[in-house]
């Protein structure tokens, strides 16, 4: 029965853990739809044979009017039915929208016309997002423009992607593939070529692909002296999640760019600049709030106690590094009532 | 609206019975544009309290009340003057209508002053907003929706005023008459209408601090 | 009689006498033209995005391009076709008659909501040519606010088009309290009437809120107000509340006086009275006051609330049992009735069959988790295509073939006329059942490129929408045709008992040679017609 409903309403394959569910949902719904279009339909072509004009000028019929009690008992029987539907809906989307405690959280920033994900621990990919079999998956999303919406048929999960806010939604893939993601929120000319790929991998597989993301990592624009303390840095950064409100090429973020940073004087979100050194960048490592930058809001959490005395000096090393770095062609400015992503704080996992 | 009675309608009374029910319609709709911008503000101000609350402590709570009162005393004016055109007192008619529009014209004037004095400190709505010391977003979005509603008001605010003008000359020509003067009550209640809204904006922006 | 008395028509002469009319029949027959070029202006944009569809890749046109032709596809068929059509025609011509007025309560306020119209649509179409919005008719903040083309011009249109929807809205409401005849009750109005009540109500308190909302959006773009921007704090799904706030009611005025027509038809045809007059007065209301809480069903996947998802679905559970109750009552009043089967009859049975469809599957829509699939997809495309085209298209072509004789004094040609209603349905089926379809195997909406696996589908629709076009301008041709050949039409030629059936064909200035007497109702099918009614047709 599931097959052929699924074959004949053209459905996508249910790869999602709850995709089963919905889509038996889905089957009583269209039968019931058919079956109400054919029960309206059956009685009309009943009623045009049956009471058919036979003369010219029609004569005068008797007067027939529905009881009360038959509009009521069709009004609630149909309620009944719509309500039984709401209930069972809406339990099912309490499942959509709550993740369950044990979901790996992966990072993902939506922009025009692109997805990128990050995972904890460092990693990051576009276009293609790696997954686990069976074990759930938490997205925490947030979009750098405009508004995009975060579409993967096969696990019928949606969610739109909303500057300014991170929205969660989560899915538990169970069958090794490969899934379409589409964009589905309008979002200008690109719109329809703004694809993705989820890539479920078995457990094991997956534990592979990350311990190989996780390896030696790219130092994008980094140059200068000291590049052996300055890939340290990056890794820190790609650790604690730094790099998840930082840019390194010059496109503003969540946080300041680190890219032609060093060295400048910043104006202040209170009035006044300061110097962009060492003492500056210790200070809002351990306490963010003291000088906040201009332009930016003060949602960093300290990392007083979270990393080390050395991760710190080689943190600031490759932020020195990054210094000559020519900023790229200035995106749109981010975004505004910024809510942290749960596990920013502790680096996530 | 006009005296005489138009084809549709069996009487003039129940001509201007219409006249009136489609000013009570229009101004149900109108007070719906309005409720859309009171419910963004609702909205953001749940969003940033505290920033609305710094932001409204700056507006200039003397002009805004100033202009509460001219308001309510111009919609006193109005209503008195309806009164006393019901009762063939046309002289005082028009004096009583003509204070209802130099109060009117004295609430513009102040307003332009008030907005005066916030874009002189870089108050500006939106994109264009330059004060530095309420730098917040929800700051910015206060005095973006202060512009928006106040704004929205004062055309209306000018609206009626032209109105009220014409209805002066209609009054002073001797075109409304004890018995017949819908026009005028129309117009009265549009006033009272353009009144009530600032009797909501009075409290959202200048005294929530 | 007629000597004294000539038809509205003839009555008066010359460009003047059309273009400053109060008359409310000659302000109906303007909108008449005015909405169908609307019409055919949609159904081009329609057309050529179908035509873009056949291929996957880009085919005739630049992605930018076709976003922009859906946009302008939803603007004029939205606010320039589907709102006005059934109201500002047939509401604005039949709704004085059939309350034995002589005209509406503000005959220039009438006047001038057609010119506000034309500028309104005037401001559109230049903004079109201009620089052409490519938003979608939605507007959705942000990207409406920083999309490379020209949104302004567009967005203030729609609210100039707004404002002449609540002028229409402010006259109906007035009309229907203070000028209905003496010894109509409200229980004794024709249906049609209670379906344009309710319909002016949710034009005269949702309207405002649209063009608020899309004049923010038309500041943001242009003058950086940022009211709707994320960049300076703003929240874009406050956008999308205020947006639906009006556009679901929206829905309603669209529909609600197609099923007025519905009830209007199927008593006239089926020689029948309503199965249940007061469910039919009554729902109609209660579409107009619960469609204001049902909102939120377009936001189930943008952001909100489990709680709101809640309540916004149960909400929406509920407006669809009065369109039920509706449904009920059509079919119920063909039980025992002497059912002539005429074009006008054909198109309110395509409208039942649609909308049960339509209806359903926005039951379907409305079920949260099912939504999540379906939210932005082509499935919401069809269903809402099912509804809007299904119920407003139908209703507006069964209502021109029902009360074209009154209008325009002649016949049109029956047989092509069962012809083009059998082809519009088939044409439409064609057209949205494969997008049913496309939307469950997850074809998001306004994609100028799609996966080559869709393709089979996007083909037969378009092949539909051919078929569908080619029925719409068989339609207008023997339509234009018949205006000036066809038969002449006798005052009653469907043997109804309406009111508007009581005066000759068309209507004299003034509607009525003598008025009508309500004693004898509208849908009084078991008694005699009024036996004082003058020899109309004698006359003529």
């Amino acid at each position: 029965m599931n097959a052929l409903l699924h074959h004949l309403l053209n459905l996508p394959p249910q790869a999602s853990s709850v995709a089963r569910g919905i889509d038996t949902l889905h089957y009583s719904v269209i039968l019931a739809t058919f079956l109400g279009v054919a029960v309206v339909a059956a009685i009309t072509v009943w009623f045009i044979v049956r009471f058919h004009r036979r003369t010219e000028v029609p004569e005068c019929t008797p007067r027939v009017v529905s009881s009360l009690r038959l509009e009521l008992g069709v009004g609630g029987g149909l309620l009944a039915l719509f309500c039984a539907w709401w209930v069972i809906g809406f339990a099912q989307y309490r499942d959509l929208e709550t993740p369950p405690a044990n979901a790996i959280p992966i990072y993902v920033t939506a922009k025009q016309w692109m997805w990128k994900f990050a995972y904890p621990g460092g990693p990051t990919s576009s276009e293609v997002l790696v997954v686990p079999v069976g074990t759930p998956v938490k997205l925490i999303m947030t979009s750098r423009d405009v508004i995009h919406g975060f579409y993967v048929p096969a696990f019928r999960i949606k969610q739109d992607v909303v500057p300014g806010r991170a929205i969660t939604t989560w899915f538990d893939v169970v069958e090794p593939g490969t899934y379409d993601i589409l964009c589905t929120q309008y979002c200008g000319t690109r719109h329809s070529f703004m694809r993705a790929q989820v890539v479920a991998l078995a457990p094991a597989d997956f534990a592979r692909w990350l311990d190989a993301a996780r390896g030696p990592l790219p130092l994008p624009g980094a140059k200068g002296e000291g590049q052996g303390l300055a890939a340290r840095g990056h890794a820190v950064a790609a650790e604690h999640g730094c790099l998840r409100c930082h840019s390194v090429d010059g496109s503003p973020f969540i946080g300041p760019t680190w890219a032609d940073a060093f060295g400048r004087r910043r104006p202040l979100a209170g009035g006044g600049d300061v110097l962009v050194d060492e003492a500056y960048l210790t200070e809002s490592m351990m306490d963010p709030n003291a000088k906040v930058a201009a332009g930016f809001k003060a949602v960093m959490p300290s990392y007083q106690g979270v990393i080390s005395p050395a991760e710190t000096a080689a943190l600031l090393e490759y932020i020195r590094s990054l210094r000559d770095v020519e900023p790229t062609t200035q995106v749109p400015a981010p975004t505004g009532p910024i809510s942290i992503p749960e596990g920013v704080r502790d680096g996530g996992v | 609206m006009s005296d005489v009675l138009e084809v549709q309608y069996d009487t003039l009374a129940r001509q201007h019975a219409t006249a009136r029910l489609g000013m009570w319609i229009f101004l149900a709709s109108e007070s719906l544009l309005f409720g859309g911008l009171f419910a963004l503000y609702a909205a953001y101000r749940f969003i940033y309290p505290a920033e609305f609350h710094a932001a409204a402590a700056h507006a200039n709570v003397v002009l805004g009340t100033i202009n509460t009162y001219l308001l309510l005393t111009s919609s006193l004016t109005v209503a008195l003057a309806i009164y006393e055109t019901k009762h063939a007192r046309r002289h005082r008619a028009l004096i009583l209508l003509a204070i209802t529009i130099a109060l009117g014209v004295t609430f513009e004037v102040l307003k332009g002053v008030e907005y005066g004095q916030h874009l002189a400190d870089g108050i500006a709505p939106g994109g264009w907003y330059s004060y530095a010391a309420l730098p917040a977003h929800g700051a910015v979005l206060y005095f973006t929706l202060y512009y928006l509603m106040t704004g929205l008001h004062a055309l209306h605010v000018l609206g009626g005023l032209c109105a009220l003008t014409w209805l002066w000359v209609l009054l002073y020509r001797g075109r409304l008459t004890p018995d017949s003067h819908v026009a005028l009550e129309l117009g009265g209640l549009y006033w009272h209408l353009v009144d009530l809204v600032w009797i909501f904006l009075w409290p959202l922006i200048y005294l929530v601090t | 009689m007629a000597a004294s008395e000539p038809d509205y028509l003839r009555a008066r002469s010359g460009i003047r006498s059309w273009l400053l009319t109060t008359d409310h029949k000659r302000i109906a027959i303007m909108f008449f033209v005015a909405t169908t070029i609307a019409m055919m202006l949609g159904g081009t944009f329609a057309m050529l995005l179908r035509t873009k569809l056949l291929l996957p890749g880009p085919g005739i046109m630049e992605p930018i391009t076709y976003n922009r032709m859906f946009t302008l596809h939803g603007v004029v068929m939205v606010f320039m076709f589907m709102i006005p059509a059934i109201p500002a025609v047939f509401g604005n011509f039949f709704l004085p008659i059939m309350l034995g007025a002589k005209d509406l309560a503000f005959p220039r306020i009438n006047l001038a909501s057609f010119y506000v119209y034309v500028f309104g649509a005037t401001l559109t179409l230049w903004g079109m040519v201009h620089g052409g919005a490519d938003t979608g008719w939605t507007f959705y903040a942000p990207y409406a606010t920083v999309s490379p083309t020209d949104v302004a011009p567009i967005a203030i249109g729609v609210f100039v088009l707004g404002v002449s929807s609540i002028m229409t809205g402010l006259n109906f409401i007035a009309t229907t309290h203070m000028l209905r005849r003496e010894g109509l009750r409200w229980h004794g109005m024709p249906i049609f009437v209670w379906t344009l009540y309710a319909t002016s109500i949710i034009q005269v308190i949702a309207t405002p809120v649209l063009g608020l909302s899309v004049t923010l959006v038309a500041l943001d773009h242009a003058l950086k107000m940022g009211m709707f921007d994320p960049a300076l704090g703003g929240d874009p799904v406050l956008f999308e509340h205020l947006f639906w706030f009006y556009s679901h009611p929206a829905v309603y005025i669209m529909i609600l006086p197609g099923m007025g027509v519905v009830a209007e038809i199927i008593p006239t045809f089926a020689h029948k009275n309503q199965f249940s007059y007061k469910a039919l007065a009554y729902s109609s209301l209660g579409i107009a006051f619960v469609g204001f809480l049902t909102w939120g069903h377009h936001l189930f996947v943008a952001g909100i609330s489990q709680l709101d998802a809640a309540l916004f679905g149960l909400m929406s559970m509920f407006v669809a049992i009065f369109s039920a109750i509706k449904v009920f009552t059509w079919v119920g009043t063909l039980y025992r009735g002497s059912i002539a089967l005429k074009t006008p009859l054909l198109y309110m049975f395509a409208f039942i069959y649609l909308f049960v469809f339509g209806g359903m599957t926005g039951i379907a829509v409305a079920t949260t988790s099912l939504d999540v699939h379906w939210h932005d997809t082509y499935f919401v495309i069809a269903h809402f295509h099912f509804i809007m085209i299904g119920g407003t298209l139908t209703a507006f072509l069964g209502a021109t073939h029902y009360w074209f004789p009154k209008m325009f004094g002649r016949m049109y040609p029956e047989r092509l006329g069962v012809v083009s209603a059998v082809l519009v349905f088939a044409g439409f089926n064609l057209t949205f059942v494969p997008q049913f379809l496309l939307g469950n195997a997850g074809m998001p909406r306004r994609y100028a490129t799609y996966p080559v696996r869709f393709h089979l589908l996007n083909v037969i629709s378009t092949i539909g929408a051919y078929t569908l076009g080619a029925a719409l301008l068989l339609t207008l041709t023997y339509l234009l045709v018949a205006l000036f050949y066809g038969k002449r039409a006798p005052a009653n030629p469907w043997h109804s008992r309406g009111f508007e059936w009581r005066t000759p064909s068309p209507p004299p200035e003034h509607n009525f040679i003598k008025p009508f007497d309500p004693a004898y109702g509208p849908y009084a099918y078991d008694e005699p017609a009024d036996p004082n009614l003058p020899k109309l047709d004698e006359a003529a």
